[in-house]
């Protein structure tokens, strides 16, 4: 738990900080506002978080302090003091001495910041020898020293090492070796766990905040997480459209949000409603940055609106202990809790199951050699076993690489199975049968991940709608798939003008509700949800999610949702499948497997997700996801497992039932 | 590292009997020998028993691939596909229109042609990188601005222009090297050095424009944000982070040419005059030296493959993850 | 009686087919809104605009050239039915007529009234050697060649003031449309115009028919009387040799892709899509054929092509039709040698796309094979397509010019600016030099190549998607 320091004079200090887009158009220049008037004060030894979905302008915010924004974007008025210099005023040459050595940063994707073809040795040494003259031996010993400290074994072989021989984690490990080899007074993390799974997430969290403890050093934390704001920071600023409109301290900010935004960022969360109630979605979308209005840029989707938020931009307001409010009628939400409604969900029983899937198993071969013989499989999915029920869902969770993905696009027949049945009522699929096959595919349909690749950007929405329709022979002719079309959109909440339009001209959300409409079209009964949220912001999930939930209610369709965001689980599914390098580690009723995890593994992810309603005891996990093409020996998860044992070495653990409908494949419960 | 190397060998072997089958078709089947005899001998002296003797003189007159009247293994080898295409893998190009071995002319000449195009290779890149690090180290300024316009400029004149005008100027108004010739030993330089320098003045407009974009691509990369970060002066973000990424694009097009260096350049060897393998490929063109074109398709393709296995060789230098593949 | 027979060269056909294509993708293109946009992003850029005027400009000349005929000739004594002239004529050979038929005996400068060289001329005051009074160039000055270079500048003059006046019609009217259609008034359409405000850069349009109208209208006044670039060896006018030149330039630019275009796109789509065994043949394919350098292969070929041409006299009822004929086949020739880029890099870029979720949903769907390629992998390719051939015009052009150099290029009696600078260049050894051939084929082809450069690098960037 972080405590706040002794307030001093300022580290940093921010004030009026205003960005622009350049846009070259023809033979004529314009600027685009993208942030606005920004003021915040960052003292030593402090966090400060900036929270705000994608396009507020945190991260330009973050590259602004540095001075390494992209070429287009200007900073157009404000100062930023650090240690009393004016860093806007400062020239190049000496704001070069501050980088890396007053000020240090690391960005979002560990896999591209780093420098390819330079040894990481190399890449820390560098920084040494800018800013702390160290050559030769000293600056290997001092880099060792600092890959000690940022927790990577063997830290003198690693040297000679580079980034593509380190996994994701370590790679970061490695950017904050790098951050803190010249000692700097402040940190400032750009999105540092965004790209990292929960558990490599945590591991990182903890790195930051135990360097931050021994150091005293000021953290500048941009995150859209507010799990993450609650476990690191010690205030937080929230941004909204290019403009602050929240800071408070951490304590205010998740006791009592001031403004209406935070509060909707909250609401919108599905940890923070109870299982069956309906999320809190906010309406409508952020404006344009070409199209920002002139007074409250957040009027047109706030509850609390009124005819002066439409006239007059609200400044801001000071809240509580020196926290700072941008709204026009600040203050906890009036009776929040009288306004949550609560929804029947009309979840049916565990009936007779519409899909069985025994044993699947998805291997892709690994090739070598000249004539490319087959040497190994990458066993991706390696004998799993779910049951789909309608109107009932299913959720698989796990993190990035463990075959979850696989399993739904070997269930849509996009990748050949190698192994196990599938059983729709009952009967076995015939995967030889064209039109069994074609069959299954009206049966069951499929919505991606990221909206903005699963919409083809050169078809108009009405043709993305029929398409399947037509494959399949639900409509014979786009006359006839017309009616359905306009119906469909309606459906997923969607005007019927938008037939005529391309992707490009809707939000990630609106995208998102076309690629429901599309799967909809052929009216299944099983739908598979691969990540469907993972690439939108909180308030936009929550309305996917919303829809989602509505749709199932009235059309009972099965479906499997896969995640790997427990929030989402506890929120929409009755059943949770866990899975691990390919196979599926425990399995049960959600409310039973989220209260009690039996499997190590699952206990162990779900302590490492960062929870906005305090902490919890985290079980910290060793090292990363192994390579499902070299599994460890007996049960996959014992190298990384605090509780293994001589048995998990050498055998995998068979999988049993437990009471309340439970099966875990675990040597404790044997 | 060395099985990998032998499994591009192994994969180079297909290939040349692509090309071989491909050149053999190409001047066998498209066109009879009775065609090409025909064509040799003019109008004027076409009977039927000089198209025979011509056959006979250079061997056209056996069957393409199978011969039913040998015995034995000469059934397969007595055939024109195994005499004049097999050959070529163990190095034996037969011979030119004039008698000559054309193996030992490609062994003499290869000496001449190296000695142009190695210089112009060698200069050439080092001036074009250099020129492309100015263009893009100075982006977006004016600098950058006149310097792509130029070489757009520069890329749209013909070679032809280059070697004609170069030599009108140099050699022929200010008269400070001969037109054109070569010289044995280290009296050469004076015939070495305009081809050289047209070679590499000709090549400048697009190969900087090129490796001026491949630098730009690496410039908006995320490590170069790190490299700022840390506070490293632009020249070292330039030269030890840009510049080593931005070699593993440039070498995919360089290195591959270096093998083809032997083959000289047509059009600079025949305008100066030099005895290499450029012009011999010209005068048998000319000529209609069926046999010599022949060979010299064949090495050329040999040499570009050895080409490719250079480039995947050099990529190990610079890309360490193809090295601990 | 018709007094002319049309004839139909192969070159004709295709050209004209390639324009009716360009059509064809204008059509589709104004329906589809991406490619719309690219176009008219294309469209607000000035120097395209500029640019795309200057080939127009040459476009036309090669059309012109491309609409044979055979004159039918004044009937002989005792003759019944119709006879035709073995040459084969072109619009523009018959708009030149002057240019064409006015030969001169040997070189002669620009704007020369005599030849270039001295000879030995009978005169009544017995043998003299002098240069020799052109037969045509500047035979209007009648014995006071004196008068020659007043005579040229008050032409030149003259057709500057008219090109001028012309310039300023074509823009006035251009700013009274604007005008119209826009609603304002004809002062603020002007003003939009040079500040490049419209939506087409109208400003680099005319910039580039000013400066077209300023060069070409006093030379093709003074081209009557003068030759005005000089004559060539045997006494041809070299300014009509530099615009019959622009019709094989386009030619082998042009026609060429449509070797390539078919074979690239089909090839690498096939192979990036269906993988497997396709992919491995195509690359095996594509990977012998770049093995063999480039112009060894086409030498290879045209000397082979240059046979069968060669032994079969029987095919061909013109000159012109086996020169026609000999184009052709160089343009199947550079086709087949140089789709491999353009096949690869279709190649890996369906190999991304086919793992893209639409398409993954499409397959979802069991839309078949043909359908996902048709409308989901052929339009997201588009861009690059166009840009190939746009890229690949220039290279072809400046390849012509050097493998009719090797003696590898088009027939040695079709006109092309590598035929023009192959039989120049021995010039250059002469005493005075003649410069004037060299010189005329180097401005028309760099206007040419540089324009084109230019349009390739807008057409780049226009069509670029991550602009959409």
């Amino acid at each position: 738990m972080p405590s706040i320091p002794a307030s001093t004079e300022p580290l940093l200090s921010v004030r009026g900080l205003s960005l622009a887009i350049q846009k070259a158009g023809p033979g004529e220049q314009r600027r685009v506002p993208a942030v606005t008037d920004l003021g915040f004060d960052l003292l030593p030894g402090e966090t400060l978080a900036l929270v705000g979905e994608s396009g507020c302008g945190k991260s330009l915010t973050a590259q602004a302090l540095m001075r390494l924004l992209p070429g287009a974007i200007r900073v157009t008025g404000g100062a930023v003091h650090f240690q009393g210099q004016n860093l806007l005023a400062l020239p190049e040459a000496a704001m070069r001495d501050l980088r890396g050595r007053g000020m240090a940063m690391i960005f979002q994707e560990p896999a591209t910041s780093l420098n390819p073809v330079l040894t990481v040795g190399c890449q820390i040494g560098e920084v040494l020898a800018r800013h702390g003259g160290l050559q030769g031996r000293a600056a290997r010993e001092r880099a060792e020293q600092l890959l000690r400290q940022v927790g990577i074994a063997d830290p003198a072989r690693r040297l000679d090492e580079y980034p593509f021989q380190f996994s994701g984690g370590m790679k970061q490990r490695v950017m904050i070796a790098i951050a803190l080899a010249a000692d700097p007074q402040l940190l400032i993390a750009d999105e540092p766990t965004t790209a990292l799974d929960v558990t490599v997430q945590s591991q990182i969290l903890d790195l930051l905040q135990q360097i931050q403890a021994e150091r005293g050093m000021a953290m500048l934390l941009i995150t859209h997480d507010l799990g993450i704001v609650a476990r690191m920071a010690h205030r937080v600023g929230v941004m909204y459209a290019g403009q602050l409109v929240e800071l408070a301290s951490r304590e205010a900010f998740f006791r009592a949000p001031g403004h209406p935004y935070s509060q909707a960022l909250f609401a919108a969360l599905p940890e923070a409603v109870g299982r069956g109630q309906r999320l809190k979605a906010l309406a409508g979308q952020v404006p344009a940055l070409e199209a920002m209005p002139a007074a409250c840029r957040f009027a047109d989707r706030c509850e609390r609106r009124q005819p002066v938020c439409c006239n007059e931009a609200p400044g801001l307001t000071a809240q509580g202990q020196g926290g700072l409010v941008r709204c026009h009628f600040p203050g906890p939400q009036a009776g929040a809790a009288a306004e949550v409604k609560l929804v029947e969900p009309r979840v049916p029983a565990a009936a007779a199951p519409l899909l069985q899937i025994e044993q699947l198993q998805v291997h892709f071969p690994i090739r070598k050699g000249f004539l490319q013989r087959v040497c190994g499989q990458v066993r991706a999915v390696d004998g799993v076993n779910l049951s789909l029920t309608p109107g009932r869902t299913l959720a698989l969770v796990g993190e990035s690489g463990c075959g979850k993905t696989t399993v739904g696009k070997a269930l849509m027949q996009l990748l050949p199975r190698t192994g196990g049945s599938l059983h729709w009522q009952g009967a076995v699929i015939d995967d030889a049968d064209k039109g069994q096959r074609r069959a299954l595919r009206r049966k069951m349909q499929m919505v991606f991940q990221d909206p903005f690749a699963s919409l083809n950007p050169r078809m108009m929405v009405g043709d993305i709608l029929l398409e399947g329709m037509l494959a399949l022979g639900v409509a014979d002719s786009a006359e006839s798939g017309r009616g359905a079309c306009i119906a469909l959109l309606e459906q997923v909440g969607l005007k019927a003008e938008a037939l005529g339009r391309f992707p490009h001209e809707f939000s990630g959300g609106q995208r998102q509700r076309i690629a429901i409409a599309r799967a909809l079209a052929v009216s299944p009964e099983l739908l598979i949800c691969d990540e469907p949220t993972s690439a939108l912001d909180v308030s936009v999930q929550a309305q996917i999610l919303n829809l989602l939930r509505d749709l199932q209610a009235e059309l009972q369709m099965a479906y499997l949702f896969i995640t790997h965001n427990f929030a989402v689980v506890e929120y929409l599914a009755q059943e949770v499948a866990v899975m691990y390098l390919g196979r599926v580690v425990e399995q049960g009723p959600v409310e039973r497997v989220l209260a009690a995890p039996a499997h190590p593994y699952t206990e162990a992810l779900l302590s490492a997700v960062p929870r906005i309603e305090g902490t919890r005891q985290v079980i910290r996990l060793q090292g990363e996801t192994p390579s499902p093409a070299r599994p460890p020996q007996g049960c996959h998860f014992h190298p990384r497992c605090p509780k293994a044992m001589e048995l998990c070495r050498r055998d995998y653990p068979e999988t049993r039932e437990l009471p309340g409908g439970r099966q875990v494949a675990c040597h404790l419960h044997g | 590292m060395l099985a990998y190397l032998c499994r591009r060998l192994l994969y180079a072997v297909p290939i040349l009997i692509g090309v071989n089958l491909l050149t053999f078709a190409l001047f066998f089947v498209v066109n009879t020998p009775d065609d090409m005899a025909r064509m040799q001998l003019g109008v004027k002296h076409v009977t039927p028993e000089a198209i025979q003797k011509w056959k006979a003189e250079r061997g056209y007159d056996r069957p393409l691939f199978w011969n039913g009247d040998a015995v034995g293994l000469a059934r397969v080898t007595d055939t024109i596909f195994f005499d004049k295409s097999a050959r070529m893998f163990v190095g034996d190009f037969g011979r030119a229109e004039d008698g000559r071995d054309i193996a030992r002319e490609i062994r003499t000449r290869m000496g001449p042609s190296l000695a142009i195009a190695l210089p112009t290779f060698v200069l050439g890149l080092c001036v074009t990188i250099t020129l492309a690090l100015i263009l893009a180290f100075f982006r977006a300024s004016t600098l950058d601005f006149w310097g792509v316009v130029i070489c757009v400029a520069l890329m749209s004149i013909s070679g032809l222009f280059y070697i004609i005008g170069g030599q009108y100027l140099v050699a022929k108004v200010w008269k400070l090297v001969p037109i054109s010739g070569f010289g044995e030993g280290l009296d050469a330089w004076r015939f070495l050095v305009l081809p050289v320098l047209i070679g590499v003045v000709g090549g400048i407009g697009a190969s900087t424009r090129w490796y001026r974009t491949i630098f730009l691509e690496e410039v908006n990369k995320d490590y170069v944000r790190t490299a700022r970060a840390k506070g490293l002066p632009e020249t070292l973000v330039f030269f030890r982070h840009i510049l080593k990424n931005a070699m593993i694009p440039i070498l995919t097009g360089v290195v591959v040419v270096i093998p083809l260096l032997f083959m000289g350049s047509l059009l600079t060897e025949s305008f100066f005059g030099i005895p290499g393998l450029g012009s011999y490929t010209i005068d048998a063109i000319n000529a209609q030296d069926f046999a010599v074109v022949r060979s010299m398709v064949f090495i050329g393709s040999v040499l570009y493959i050895v080409g490719l296995i250079l480039t995947d060789i050099s990529y190990t230098l610079v890309d360490p993850r193809i090295r601990f593949e | 009686m018709m007094p002319f027979q049309p004839v139909l060269l192969w070159s004709d056909l295709l050209l004209w087919l390639l324009l009716a294509c360009a059509i064809g993708l204008g059509i589709v293109s104004a329906r589809t809104p991406h490619l719309r946009r690219a176009w008219s992003r294309l469209g607000r850029n000035g120097v395209a605009m500029a640019v795309a005027t200057l080939l127009t400009a040459f476009l036309l000349v090669g059309l012109l050239d491309s609409l044979h005929y055979r004159e039918r000739l004044p009937p002989a004594p005792g003759q019944t039915g119709t006879v035709y002239g073995v040459e084969v004529l072109s619009v523009l050979d018959g708009l030149l007529t002057h240019l064409r038929s006015r030969n001169e005996k040997t070189y002669s400068a620009p704007f020369a009234t005599r030849l270039y060289a001295k000879e030995s001329m009978e005169t009544p005051a017995g043998t003299v050697r002098d240069y020799p009074r052109l037969k045509h160039g500047g035979a209007h000055l009648g014995d006071d060649e004196t008068k020659r270079d007043a005579d040229v500048m008050q032409r030149a003059f003259a057709g500057k003031v008219q090109a001028f006046l012309i310039w300023l019609g074509l823009a006035g009217g251009l700013a009274a449309l604007l005008a119209r259609r826009q609603g304002c008034s004809h002062q603020e359409a002007w003003r939009a115009i040079w500040r490049g405000e419209t939506a087409i850069a109208w400003r680099g349009v005319l910039l580039a028919l000013g400066g077209l109208l300023l060069v070409f209208l006093p030379l093709a006044l003074l081209a009557g009387d003068y030759h005005v670039f000089g004559t060539d060896k045997v006494g041809q006018d070299v300014f009509y040799q530099v615009l019959k030149s622009i019709r094989t330039a386009l030619v082998i630019g042009l026609v060429t892709t449509l070797v390539t275009l078919p074979l690239a796109v089909v090839l690498g789509i096939v192979a990036g899509y269906f993988r497997g065994w396709a992919d491995d043949v195509i690359q095996y394919i594509y990977t012998v054929l770049n093995s063999i350098p480039g112009v060894l292969l086409i030498a290879a070929a045209v000397l082979m092509m240059q046979v069968v041409i060669d032994t079969r006299p029987q095919w061909f009822a013109t000159a012109a039709e086996r020169a026609d004929l000999r184009l052709l086949a160089l343009c199947v020739i550079l086709g087949m040698t140089s789709w491999t880029g353009l096949a690869r890099l279709l190649r890996g870029e369906t190999l991304k796309l086919r793992e893209l979720e639409y398409i993954q949903a499409a397959r979802a769907f069991g839309v078949s094979s043909g359908r996902i390629i048709g409308r989901h992998i052929l339009p997201n390719l588009m861009h690059i397509v166009v840009i190939a051939l746009v890229m690949d015009f220039s290279s072809l052009v400046l390849a012509e010019a050097v493998l009719s150099y090797v003696g590898i290029g088009v027939d040695p009696t079709m006109i092309s600016f590598g035929t023009m600078i192959n039989n120049a260049r021995m010039e250059l050894g002469r005493e005075p030099v003649v410069w004037w051939s060299l010189a005329a084929a180097f401005v028309f082809m760099f206007v040419l190549v540089l324009s084109a450069n230019l349009f390739a690098d807008a057409v780049r960037d226009a069509f670029d998607p991550r602009l959409d």
